[in-house]
């Protein structure tokens, strides 16, 4: 049986699109969507738990039911294309293909981790395979993303570059800077807002005149669309045409895919500042339940198959875990002024 | 050896740079068809090509940015603020990502980017096209800041620039670029973190860097003629700074004027008179002097632009500061 979304849920989220898998787009290949859609909410939901017991230091943001934006737009990809991230940068590393182990050893500080305990959370990046960070400046990442669109293309390199944003960084100056100049040039990059509506605490409406975001691609001769951002399918579907468009020259676009945000703007945020049980018939369309739902109606994996699915997630992530607790060192003091400069010098 | 402008100087640099990688590109405002307001990039465009020599629109954080990520994944950019003082535009993009991402990542991101800056005073431009805003980024670990004056200089550092990997900001002083001095005809290249002795003296050490070094120099000419003998050191870069030369001149005169165009407080002065005082206190005779621009907007009008645009003659009066004061008299 399909998830059952609630009248008022779909007459208010009115991008709603069932599941439906594209042409061409292999079962093999859904159910890997599927298995790291599955990482990302194990990967995070751990993450949490661990913040509260003070095992991870920092600030962590979940990425909990927004699985379908970064695992649909990476599946869209070629391994060598690249993302730039934001603080909410889990998601993205994951469905790039990262390892889970050496983000688990960073967020735990680790030297073992992708930043060799540098960076944390909010600045999580695995630059060799195309994740070019998690960027802690909301909207900070938006011109990176054009500049390793514009390497791409002075260098024949035929890359394209997604520079996934949220709705807060959609009203930085540099949001409407770069589009204009993607624009202007055709750079293959792909400008993704995860519209999830809440800057923190700011609902979006309160702070945009146009909050329709994608309307605003038009202004700059780009082409917009709004997907359902609870959809993988609809994700992946939106991103291989931008793609397709991309790497024949055509220039840029930009999705609005587009959430309500569940949970807290970080780990430990108790959203005393909204009504949560307004929120809670909205659960219905987190992503998971609905392309499980999807698999089974269709009969394209059965249930034995899915739980093995879910659960090699559930193991990979207490892999991590166990990896990062156990088997990980504190970064050297002497390492403290490395890195500030290339090639090993040292300007105290 | 052919004697060229800074300008010229400039020109070369980048032109050499871009026959020799062609990862080098120029991304800016007027840079390509005008060739930058004060003919820097002249020519560039039509050798080069539109694919790496990139007018830009009026939007400094995002074209700084674009050349920030560029420089992320393979190009060498040469990003042009065309004028410093709106460099406060990209100020996020320079200070919280190039600076940043190199040493958040653990080292696994190289940020080869060079910003190319106009800065200084003169000729009535006023407060939002005079400052010299150096000091802002001297502050951020990761980032690199020159100053040559000299064309030697100039060609040989904006080609270290473009070499180094990490982001450099490269500071050219307007009043400089008809400036003419001595060239090498072959490929050569300056290291940062070299200052050089422009004068040698045995009572006071003037450092100074940019347009300031050159004022120093015509000060000590003038004070040499009263019986002060002045060792002027040009610092070429800031970040790194050469403190090895700097104490051993004040070791020598122990006594010290830090000359600059900025604005004094917060400035580069203050903070090596900090270092010296750290390093040596001993080795001073008389407390150290800053010189610069007081603490207001570069006004319009030309006299009160002269007011504030420090000179030979408020160099002189640093030096004459410093041997009439002395150390411990409480």
């Amino acid at each position: 049986m399909p998830v059952e979304i609630p009248k008022e849920v779909l007459k208010n989220f009115k991008c709603y699109t069932p599941y439906k898998a594209p042409e061409g787009l292999s079962v093999k290949k859904q159910l890997g969507m599927f298995y790291t859609m599955n990482l990302i909410r194990e990967f995070d939901t751990k993450v949490t738990d661990l913040w509260m017991e003070n095992k991870i230091y920092g600030i962590a943001h979940s990425y909990v039911s927004s699985e379908a934006i970064a695992v649909g737009a990476c599946a869209a990809l070629d391994p060598e294309d690249y993302i730039v991230s934001t603080h909410r940068g889990h998601g993205h590393c994951i469905a790039k293909g990262s390892d889970v182990k050496k983000m688990m050893a960073e967020l735990y500080g680790k030297y073992e981790g992708y930043n060799h305990g540098k960076g944390g959370s909010m600045h999580i990046a695995d630059v060799e395979n195309g994740m070019l960070g998690a960027q802690g400046i909301v909207g900070g990442g938006i011109p990176f993303a054009l500049g390793a669109a514009l390497s791409s293309k002075v260098l024949n390199k035929g890359r394209v570059s997604i520079g996934f944003h949220g709705d807060g960084g959609s009203n930085q100056g540099v949001w409407h800077e770069a589009m204009n100049m993607a624009s202007a040039y055709k750079l293959p990059v792909i400008y993704i807002c995860e519209n999830n509506q809440l800057a923190i605490s700011t609902p979006l409406q309160n702070v945009t005149g146009q909050s329709d975001l994608y309307l605003r691609a038009n202004g700059y001769a780009v082409p917009g669309v709004l997907v359902d951002g609870y959809n993988v399918f609809a994700v992946y579907e939106a991103v291989k045409k931008a793609v397709d468009r991309a790497r024949a020259g055509q220039g840029p676009s930009f999705i609005e895919a587009r959430t309500i945000r569940f949970l807290g703007h970080f780990v430990a945020d108790d959203q005393w500042y909204r009504d949560l049980d307004t929120v809670k018939p909205y659960w219905s369309l987190e992503p998971l339940g609905r392309m499980r739902a999807y698999f089974l109606d269709n009969k394209l994996a059965g249930e034995d198959e899915l739980k093995i699915i879910e659960q090699q997630a559930v193991k990979d992530v207490e892999e991590a875990i166990d990896y990062a607790s156990n088997d990980c060192t504190e970064p050297p003091a002497e390492k403290l002024y490395e890195d500030v400069y290339a090639g090993g010098e040292i300007i105290k | 050896m052919a004697v060229i402008t800074y300008r010229q100087a400039l020109t070369d640099a980048m032109r050499e740079e871009m026959q020799r990688d062609e990862t080098v590109v120029i991304i800016g405002c007027d840079v390509a068809y005008r060739g930058n307001p004060f003919g820097v990039t002249k020519g560039l465009l039509k050798e080069f090509g539109s694919n790496r020599v990139i007018d830009t629109p009026i939007s400094e954080a995002a074209f700084t940015g674009m050349g920030i990520g560029a420089a992320g994944t393979g190009l060498r950019p040469i990003v042009e603020i065309l004028y410093s003082d709106w460099i406060t535009l990209a100020m996020d993009q320079i200070v919280n990502i190039a600076a940043k991402l190199r040493y958040m990542f653990g080292g696994k991101i190289n940020v080869p980017v060079v910003i190319r800056a106009p800065f200084g005073a003169g000729g009535g431009v006023a407060a939002q096209h005079s400052q010299s805003l150096e000091a802002w980024f001297n502050h951020v670990p990761g980032l690199k800041v020159v100053t040559p004056i000299d064309p030697y200089d100039v060609k040989g550092m904006l080609k270290t620039a473009i070499r180094d990997d990490n982001p450099v900001i490269f500071f050219e002083h307007k009043r400089a670029y008809a400036m003419k001095g001595e060239v090498p005809d072959e490929d050569y290249t300056i290291p940062f973190g070299s200052a050089v002795v422009r004068r040698e003296g045995a009572d006071v050490t003037i450092v100074s860097y940019s347009y300031m070094s050159i004022r120093a120099q015509n000060a000590a000419d003038e004070l040499a003629k009263e019986g002060i003998n002045c060792e002027v050191i040009d610092l070429r870069s800031l970040l790194p700074l050469d403190y090895d030369t700097v104490m051993r001149s004040v070791e020598k005169t122990h006594r010290v004027v830090i000359a600059q165009e900025a604005h004094i407080r917060g400035g580069i002065a203050g903070d090596i008179i900090a270092e010296i005082v750290d390093k040596n206190f001993d080795i001073l005779k008389a407390p150290p002097v800053r010189v610069g621009m007081p603490n207001v907007p570069v006004p319009f009008n030309v006299g009160l632009e002269a007011m504030v645009i420090p000179n030979e003659s408020t160099i002189k009066d640093g030096v004459y500061r410093v041997m009439k004061s002395k150390v411990g008299s409480v």
